[in-house]
């Protein structure tokens, strides 16, 4: 369950606004979360806080197959991401990686700037606690969701390996 | 159901009979590949889940392009990290300064990937070699690191666009322009998750460079994979160089797509994008005349021979513009020496040009040519977005070889139909 506020921004969010390429070579994540979104939201890291959401339009996270992006955001706070549609790198990377993004146009669309959002990531569910709407997510299919559960690509593959394959 | 020649490369490595748009399988894997930039991350993914092996130590290509030869400490450190993990499993492909080139470009030159092959590269970019018949697509660091260890990795089977060409391209006009063109016709989220694939007798007309270049930039359609049908021309290009057996793929007569765009080569115009989406694209007449500081000829979608051939039969004899930087970059050490042999070189560096030893560089705003606020330049490379290749309040326009050396000689965007051959 996670619960903050909304930062919201269009369609196309790029991989290159996300974490620009100037700071790929960044030893950390915490060095990379310095600049996430800093070339079309200077504000952002500094009013950001441990919990927040970010809500994106359609194809968020187009561009670059950088991890640094999900690596980024995760890193400067945010709990999760809420948007439209996910370009497919992003997708992947998020889910590898272990951090929750929900995909849900209606959310996307209603949730404004500083609204309270409440996410129930096992459910899908969406609460905007501002205005009291509530959204329901497009599920995951039942195998990314083993990798969701084991934390990640890799310690699903571990696990696998193990013989223990993860539920 | 019939498949897609995308499908049907998928169904093989996953040993399935047959597989359609939606199913999730886990296939295996022909060469995996990383950068400077990926593969750091990926090996820190990698050391710590605890793997001690690669699944096979000559199906890893591991290439540092990006902020090569170094910019920075910070840079050389992640080289170094990169270096230490090829030396410590002896990887094969390998490829550092001075042997190094733009991984797309590097890849097929090389023989490293060939037709029917199942390939993954945590770069964007790496749709690149659907142009030689192949299912190619960017990953991430992780499943770069995944790929390294176990030889296999998870895919969602997708659906399909059919791209049918018709004609033949005029004189000057490019694979470039055909993929700006397709790009504005559809959007840059226009084919997401989808295979684009390219058919028709347009196809034959097109050099192995018009489709890499049209491949390489699938991706900024949202595309997972763009793929050609295997003909002569690839035979004749993959043949002294991939020495895997050719496996050949074909899509099915009654293989179903989502959808369908022809495009007619003969009356395609020179195409520009415009900032700050592949998809704001302009036939170069629509906005010729607009000023430009810089010019950057080069990157894995235009950085090959052919490339360097259309930009130097403008730049034969003429000038580059007072006032603006043009910066030429053959994208492998092979095409560097071929443009030296064939005159290439010395044309370039006659009319006014930097010409640079291969690296990314400039495309990602990484070094060799980053722009200050308030500047603005053609570029031959793939993507435009906001502080793409520089400052936040710097310009990209996307387009040819040939429509970036006739704005390099005229100071603005201009058509290389305006100039004197």
């Amino acid at each position: 369950m996670y619960q903050g506020k909304a930062f919201c921004y269009g369609d196309n969010v790029d991989t290159d606004v996300i974490i620009p390429a100037r700071y790929l070579n960044a030893p950390s994540a915490e060095e990379l979360a310095k600049h996430c979104m800093e070339d079309i939201d200077t504000a952002f890291v500094k009013e950001v806080t441990p919990g927040d959401i970010m809500v994106g339009g359609e194809n968020f996270g187009c561009g670059s197959s950088r991890e640094h992006a999900p690596i980024a955001i995760r890193a400067s706070g945010i709990s999760c991401v809420i948007a439209a549609s996910f370009a497919r790198i992003f997708y992947r990377n998020a889910i590898n990686i272990g951090f929750p993004i929900l995909e849900c146009a209606e959310a996307a669309k209603s949730i404004k700037k500083g609204d309270l959002v409440r996410v129930d990531a096992d459910k899908g569910t969406i609460q905007n606690l501002t205005t009291g709407e509530e959204f329901q997510a497009t599920p995951f299919p039942a195998f990314i969701n083993r990798i969701i559960e084991n934390g990640g690509l890799l310690p699903y593959l571990v696990a696998k390996q193990k013989g223990g394959a993860a539920k | 159901m019939g498949m897609t020649m995308t499908q049907k490369i998928l169904a093989a490595h996953a040993g399935l009979d047959s597989v359609k748009a939606g199913d999730l399988i886990e296939a295996r894997l022909d060469i995996v590949l990383g950068n400077d930039v990926t593969t750091p991350v990926a090996v820190d993914v990698f050391e710590k889940a605890g793997f001690t092996s690669v699944f096979d130590k000559d199906k890893i290509a591991i290439v540092l392009d990006h902020y090569t030869p170094c910019k920075d400490i910070k840079s050389a450190e992640l080289c170094a990290t990169a270096r230490g993990f090829a030396k410590r499993f002896d990887i094969t492909h390998f490829y550092d300064v001075g042997a190094v080139g733009i991984e797309h470009a590097l890849l097929p030159e090389k023989g490293i990937v060939g037709p029917g092959d199942l390939i993954i590269g945590a770069d964007s970019h790496t749709c690149t070699y659907g142009a030689l018949g192949a299912f190619s697509t960017g990953v991430g660091s992780t499943d770069m690191a995944a790929g390294m260890a176990t030889g296999e990795n998870w895919f969602k089977v997708p659906a399909a666009i059919k791209v049918v060409l018709k004609g033949k391209l005029q004189p000057f006009v490019s694979g470039k322009d055909v993929i700006l063109h397709l790009i504005g016709r559809i959007g840059v989220d226009g084919a997401l998750y989808k295979s684009l694939e390219f058919v028709g007798e347009g196809v034959k007309a097109l050099t192995m460079d018009d489709r890499f270049a049209i491949a390489n930039m699938a991706i900024e359609a949202g595309a997972k994979n763009g793929i050609f049908p295997v003909d002569e021309q690839t035979m004749a290009y993959v043949t002294g160089r991939f020495t895997r057996p050719v496996q050949v793929f074909e899509a099915d007569a009654d293989a179903v797509y989502e959808s369908e765009v022809v495009i007619d080569l003969d009356t395609l115009q020179p195409t520009v994008s415009l900032p700050h989406l592949p998809s704001n694209t302009k036939t170069v007449d629509e906005v010729k005349g607009l000023p430009i500081d810089q010019v950057v000829i080069g990157s894995c979608t235009n950085g090959r021979i052919g490339d360097l051939r259309a930009a130097a039969a403008i730049l034969k004899g003429k000038k580059v513009a007072k006032g603006v930087r043009c910066i030429v970059i053959p994208a492998t050490e092979a095409i560097y020496l071929q443009s030296i042999k064939e005159g290439l070189t010395e044309i370039f560096i006659e009319a006014g040009c930097a010409v640079s030893t291969p690296t990314c560089g400039p495309c990602l705003g990484g070094h060799m040519g980053c722009m200050a606020a308030g500047e603005r330049a053609v570029a031959t490379t793939n993507r435009n977005f906001v502080g793409r290749m520089g400052h936040v309040k710097s310009e990209v326009i996307l387009a040819s070889p040939a429509v970036a050396a006739a704005s390099a000689v005229c100071g603005a965007v201009a058509s290389p139909y305006d100039m004197e051959v």
